[in-house]
């Protein structure tokens, strides 16, 4: 087998099949995918809603400190879900191959999302290889959708949020758009920042546990970070107010930050949420997020509040305001 | 953090906060040069802070915003030539000339690359001998020696298919031309910080002396503009204009006279085009005879036509400190980052963007 993949690896021929059963069968390895069947024949999932999401991942480099395209893609679609207070079952997997792509590097993607799946448990039941000309993509593009069950009674949603409800996050902010952008721009300094791409419904599952009731809404701080999450928030006519010597970023991303002119609190995430919690909840909400590794460093950083409606307000720590903005456009450094 | 939590400190930022408070008897009328100051401002919420006692406005001190549009769709033309690679600092990428943006002629085929540093680009033109690579040299003080390092570099080296377009720019004449026109009335000058690490805060000795208006240089953290606000209150209600250094960690009173060698041995004063100004005596970079052959003005005569600015944009008051962007009709209704009309609301050192990215001029309901 060439090391790396060719046209022919999509043609449907000998090695189309060769590269499914090495290659995802294999490493992927559950017997509803192994039928090999048009569509995943699935048991009845159990009572309440279907949640159902898809999401594409087109990250360079593929492979960044702390994770690659692999880990991203089964951390992303899982971590929609489990925001929607579903409980991820099955996920799908299509990748778009460039001709010319290392196999090697395919097998250590694939091998990563097995791996990030099952630290999830979730299934990859289903999925589509395609082969494209040298050019047409960049090295891997991979779509994955999930498929997970909201149990009964449970709806967590902006249109829950109430003034005083309690806004916590999970960990620090903005590690993986920094990890990443030092890999991409070559900048020359290194650091040992890597991205904190991780599955959250576990974590997401205790903390429901643990707050039964009293978890209003949650949102996977992805691209855009902190602030639009909660800027989305705000637009359904709640005001809300962050504290900035609340918010825990690293002193690396920190840093970077300073270097490069850019803000934390917009950076991306794949591994943080945010949650709104009743207040009386908090207190437990946070012990709940702080007993699991994934959690540690959960904080409380802000409010839901009834003044300045449609509008997210950082307090500085020096007694100012300031109002938090959507960003628009991509963040680009300075010139001086 | 080391350099940052000590001059960010809480308590020491209320204290100084009290003290302009009582010693600004009246309201006294600052203006900070530097766009990074701008941001700075509102990113800590000083504005808000000394309200009533301190006025603050922003002046021209944004390179992307000052670069002409003509020098604009000059370097936009140039992105255009066969062979061109064009380097460029991401802020130019979606500034608008009379015709698009860089942006717009990357995405008709033009290749325009985005470097961090001059040197990346001279590294891109070492890896395509066969392309002609231009880098476009925007800034103030602070990135033209850089550039006169690479220029330097490029020159040892006999790498021929490396060009600069030079647009820097020398802030001090700005600042006179401001002063000059007698449209702002103006009781004190925040010195740009990192122009003054290569200047020196000796290059603002006109102020007081010509004009007797006190500068105080500050860095861009809230203790080090807090203790110049502090400073040219003082020196304003006592009416004893100087120059005061408050970011003694990184400006010297000489500046970098490394530095001041490198650009005395790379560039000529010459006039040159300011967006908003027009054309400023002396306040411009040129690339010396002996080194024609890295200058892409040079190398790559285009005509150029003067063009007029947007209708309705004021960028042009703007940079002048004549009004603050609110005033303008444009400014968050037709021009927002998202849909610049003007240079002010693009760069992440423009006033615009600054105050539209912390919602100045947007009103909180409580």
């Amino acid at each position: 087998m060439s090391n790396q993949i060719l046209l022919s690896h999509g043609s449907g021929g000998l090695l189309s099949h060769e590269l499914v059963r090495d290659i995802f069968i294999r490493h992927f390895d559950n017997p509803t995918l192994s039928a090999e069947g048009d569509s995943a024949l699935l048991p009845a999932l159990p009572a309440g809603r279907l949640a159902l999401t898809t999401d594409s991942y087109v990250v360079q480099p593929l492979e960044f400190p702390g994770g690659d395209i692999g880990k991203l893609a089964v951390c992303g679609t899982v971590n929609d879900l489990a925001v929607a207070g579903a409980a991820p079952h099955y996920l799908t997997a299509g990748f778009i191959l460039e001709e010319g792509l290392s196999l090697d590097l395919l097998e250590r993607v694939v091998i990563s999302m097995a791996a990030t799946a099952r630290a999830a448990n979730v299934q990859i039941v289903t999925g589509d290889t395609k082969v494209v000309e040298r050019g047409a993509a960049d090295g891997l593009f991979i779509n994955t959708a999930g498929l997970g069950v909201v149990p009964p009674g449970l709806a967590l949603s902006p249109a829950q949020l109430e003034p005083g409800d309690v806004l916590l996050v999970n960990g620090t902010l903005g590690d993986h758009g920094m990890a990443v952008m030092m890999q991409r721009e070559e900048l020359a300094f290194t650091s040992t920042l890597k991205s904190d791409c991780a599955p959250l419904n576990g974590l997401i599952a205790a903390l429901l546990a643990a707050a039964p009731g009293a978890v209003h809404c949650l949102r996977d701080a992805t691209r855009g970070g902190l602030v639009t999450v909660l800027n989305e928030w705000a637009e359904s006519g709640v005001g809300i107010t962050i504290q900035e010597t609340a918010i825990p970023v690293r002193d690396a991303v920190r840093a970077i930050s300073e270097l490069l002119g850019l803000d934390p609190l917009y950076a991306a995430n794949e591994g943080k949420f945010v949650a709104a919690v009743a207040p009386e909840a908090a207190e437990r909400a946070l012990r709940a997020l702080r007993a699991q590794p994934l959690g540690r460093e959960a904080a409380i950083i802000g409010r839901i509040t009834a003044k300045h409606a449609g509008r997210v307000v950082l307090e500085t720590p020096y007694g100012a305001q300031r109002i938090l903005q959507m960003l628009t456009g991509a963040p680009l450094p300075r010139i001086c | 953090m080391k350099y940052i939590d000590e001059f960010r400190n809480p308590q020491l930022a209320t204290r100084l906060v009290a003290q302009i408070r009582r010693e600004a008897t009246r309201p006294v009328r600052l203006m900070e040069f530097c766009g990074g100051h701008t941001h700075a401002i509102f990113r800590f919420g000083l504005r808000q802070l000394l309200a009533g006692k301190v006025v603050l406005s922003s002046g021209p001190g944004c390179p992307v915003c000052v670069t002409a549009a003509a020098d604009l769709d000059h370097a936009i033309a140039l992105a255009g030539v066969p062979g061109v690679l064009l380097t460029t600092f991401g802020d130019m990428l979606r500034v608008p000339g009379s015709r698009g943006t860089l942006q717009d002629a990357r995405a008709q085929g033009a290749d325009v690359r985005l470097v961090y540093s001059p040197l990346d680009a001279l590294k891109i033109a070492r890896q395509h001998p066969q392309r002609e690579v231009v880098f476009l040299g925007v800034g103030f003080e602070t990135t033209a020696p850089g550039i006169a390092a690479t220029l330097v570099q490029a020159q040892q080296e006999s790498l021929t298919n490396f060009s600069v377009l030079s647009l820097h720019k020398l802030t001090p004449p700005a600042m006179r031309a401001i002063l000059d026109a007698g449209e702002v009335a103006l009781d004190g000058i925040i010195g740009p910080g990192h122009v003054s690490v290569i200047t020196g805060s000796q290059a603002w000795q006109f102020l007081p002396r010509d004009y007797a208006i006190p500068c105080a240089v500050a860095g861009f953290e809230p203790l080090d503009l807090l203790s110049a606000i502090s400073a040219l209150v003082q020196a304003s209600v006592t009416q004893t204009p100087t120059v005061t250094n408050s970011y003694g960690r990184s400006v010297r009173p000489a500046g970098n006279l490394v530095a001041q060698q490198l650009l005395e041995r790379v560039f000529d004063v010459v006039p040159a085009t300011w967006r908003g100004f027009g054309e400023i005596p002396a306040s411009g970079l040129q690339l010396r005879a002996a080194f024609a052959a890295h200058d892409a003005a040079l190398r790559f005569p285009l005509a150029l036509t003067p063009v007029a600015e947007p209708p309705g944009c004021r960028c042009g008051e703007i940079l002048r400190g004549v009004i603050q962007p609110p005033a303008c009709g444009l400014f968050g209704r037709g021009c927002t980052p998202r849909h610049p009309i003007g240079p002010c609301m693009v760069s992440a050192e423009g006033a615009c963007a600054a105050y539209f990215k912390y919602g100045i001029g947007v009103e909180l309901k409580t």
